[in-house]
Formats: C-alpha cells, structure tokens, sequence
C-alpha cells in the first residue's frame, strides 16, 4: 500500500493572499462601475425615445447631486481601468519591432494611454462643440 | 560576541502523522550572503534531518527549488535572508499538492509538459544527407526569450486560474508550447491548436500577469498565453479559409 497522501491545500479566500492578487481584484472590480455607467447611458436612451418630458427628467435626474458624485466615482474607476488595461497590454500583445528593435513594454503602456488621453480630448472637443453650437 | 541568528519557519506536512500541514520554527546562523536555500541545508544537516526539500544546482538553473518564500513564489537559492529582517516564512509551492514539507506533486505539471509537444515537429520528412537545420539570428529571437524556461513552477504558483483549476494548462507549459510554434524549424502549430483551443487551454488564463512578475529567467508566460488567445480566435473565425484534413485539425 502506498504511504502517499497529498496535501492540497484550499483555494478559499486565494486573492486575499498577495497584494498582487488584491490588485487585479480592484482593477477587475472595477469593470462593475463601467457597467454602472453603461446602465446610466442605456436610460438615457431609452428616455431620449420617450419624448421630451423623459428626456428632461433624466437630464434633472443626472444634473442631481447623488448622480454627480456617483458620476465622479464612475470616472475616478473609469480612469483607473484604463489605467490597468494599458499598464498590462504589453503582456497580451505579441511582441513589436520597429527597425528591427523590441518596443519597451514601458513604451507600449505610454503609447497606449497617450492614445487614450488624445481620443478622449478629440471627442470631448467636438461634443462641446456641437453642443455649444446648438445652444446658439 | 555570538553569531546573529535568523528564525526560519517552515510549513511543515509528513503524511504519516499530520493530517494538515503545521508551521514550524528553527533558528539558524545569520549571515548577509546566506541564501534561503542555505538556511533550509543547515536545518536539514543540523537541526532536523527529517526536512525534506528539492534543490540541486544553487545557481537558479536547474529550477528544483521553487517555494513561496514570504508567501511569494521563488527560488531558494537566488532568495536571501537579508531581505527578511523579520524572519522568514517557506511553504511548498502553492497551486500544488504538498507531498511531503516543501516537496510539491509534479506530475501533473509533467503530464502537462509532454502534452504540448515540446519538440521539434518538422514542417516535412528531411534525409540526414540534406545536412541541419539553418536558423538567422532573426528567427532565433523570436522564441529565444521563451526557451529560457527552467520549469520551476514558479508561474504556476502565481497563477490562481491553476489553483482554482489545476487541468489547466498553465503558464509554463503554454510558454513552452509557443516557442515551438515561433521556431522557424517547426511546422507543428495545427497540431498544437486543438489543446490550445481547448477546455484546458489558454482561455482558463484572466490576465492577472502575475506569472511573468514571478519567472526568475525573464520569460514573460502571460505574452504567450494571451497571444495564443489570440490565435485561438484567429483559428476559429479563419478555419473554414484553409484547406481541410490537417491532422490534429477540426472544424
């Protein structure tokens, strides 16, 4: 008869066991406020549909001040997801070379959140101005 | 004056009387360049001859020692007591059954080994007289970093997808697996796909990252895991483009 009996050890509570592990739980977690605001934006289309009284609700219903400081902990999240999502898209990327070099996984990061940072100006210029110009 | 001493504890499991596995402590002379492997030999030589552990080289080669060390997954010999002013705490790799102390169950991690076709699967049958295989620099590059694989286990200690899923594939063996399929002498990425693709395969992994943190050789698992994702995907939606009866091949 064999003596072995190996241990395994349980897996209960696993992500509380290295900081490294607590981290990818909050940047995951975070994912629940980006589904938050798709809900959030969802609404407004559908009272947008409705006519003009819905539509004006949900605008008073967003300019109220819970929805605003639910709205600044969306973004502080949303920021922070973006964040993760760059600072780990070198490991899921195959690797790059530009003149027979391997970009920097560091580069890659910069890149990616420079992007980010120019296409959220981009966009957030040409709402402003469309909606400055509607206003006229 | 007496010799600076360090305390080491150690999880400790002899399946003949525990029925769990319990901590235990010893103390050991410190020294600045004393390495957790070192301490773990001076236990066993001095203190307690019934300590078992895996270690050969000393020199992060051989890949025999990985431990949690700190409750971090790492080599023993490349891990100092230095760094641990506190005291230091070593537990067999996590992720894997405990066989005995800081001796962990490899099998499966061997199964999972041979199961990726670690070798050369030639493109097409080649006569010795038809000389060897020419490879550029280049070409070399391209997987060199994912040959650096000592097979410690580290990843897999890292990885909680493994634990909480142990016929996963797992970081390692994937890592393995596609620096075959870069190897510009190998032609045997269709036949390796259909594990890839599979229950066990590369999609268990979530992207905690922590595998290539923890690699004590600069492999970096995660880049071939999530680039086998992507040719997973690209072997789904592209299948029906390539001529059938490939073998290892389904559609």
């Amino acid at each position: 008869m064999s003596a072995r009996k190996p241990y395994v050890r349980p897996m209960a509570g696993w992500w509380r066991r290295d900081p490294f592990f607590v981290e990818y739980m909050v940047h995951e977690g975070t994912a629940f406020f980006v589904w938050l605001y798709a809900l959030e934006l969802l609404a407004g289309v559908l009272c947008l549909a409705q006519g003009k009284a819905a539509w004006d609700a949900y605008r008073a219903f967003v300019a109220s001040v819970p929805l605003l400081i639910l709205n600044a902990a969306i973004f502080a999240m949303m920021l922070y997801h973006g964040y993760t999502w760059f600072k780990i898209m070198p490991r899921t990327l195959p690797p790059m070379k530009v003149g027979g070099k391997r970009v920097a996984g560091a580069t890659i990061t910069a890149l990616g959140l420079g992007g980010a940072l120019v296409a959220s100006v981009l966009l957030f210029g040409i709402v402003w101005m469309l909606t400055s110009g509607g206003a006229q | 004056m007496s010799a600076a001493m360090a305390k080491v504890s150690v999880l400790r499991y002899r399946p003949e009387q525990d029925e769990v596995p319990v901590w235990q402590d010893y103390q050991v002379p410190y020294s600045d360049d004393m390495s957790v492997l070192t301490a773990l030999n001076y236990i066993k030589d001095e203190l307690d001859g019934t300590l078992s552990l895996r270690w050969s080289c000393r020199q992060a080669i051989c890949g025999s020692c990985g431990m949690m060390i700190g409750g971090k997954p790492s080599l023993a010999c490349k891990t100092f007591l230095r760094d641990y002013p506190e005291g230091i705490r070593v537990e067999a790799l996590a992720h894997f059954p405990i066989e005995r102390d800081l001796v962990v169950v490899m099998d499966g991690f061997m199964d999972k080994l041979q199961k990726v076709k670690p070798y050369i699967i030639p493109k097409e049958a080649r006569s010795l007289d038809e000389g060897e295989y020419l490879q550029t620099p280049a070409e070399m590059d391209l997987y060199a970093q994912f040959a650096g694989c000592i097979n410690c286990g580290l990843c897999y200690a890292a990885c909680p997808q493994v634990g909480l899923n142990p016929d996963f594939i797992g970081p390692g063996a994937i890592a393995l697996l596609h620096r075959y399929n870069l190897d510009s002498r190998d032609g045997g990425s269709a036949e390796r796909m259909a594990l890839i693709n599979s229950e066990v395969g590369v999609f268990n992994c979530t992207a905690v990252g922590y595998c290539s943190e923890v690699c004590p050789k600069m492999v970096d698992p995660a880049n071939a895991v999530n680039v086998g994702k992507m040719n997973s995907a690209r072997d789904y939606f592209f299948r029906f483009m390539r001529p059938a009866g490939e073998k290892g091949e389904c559609r």
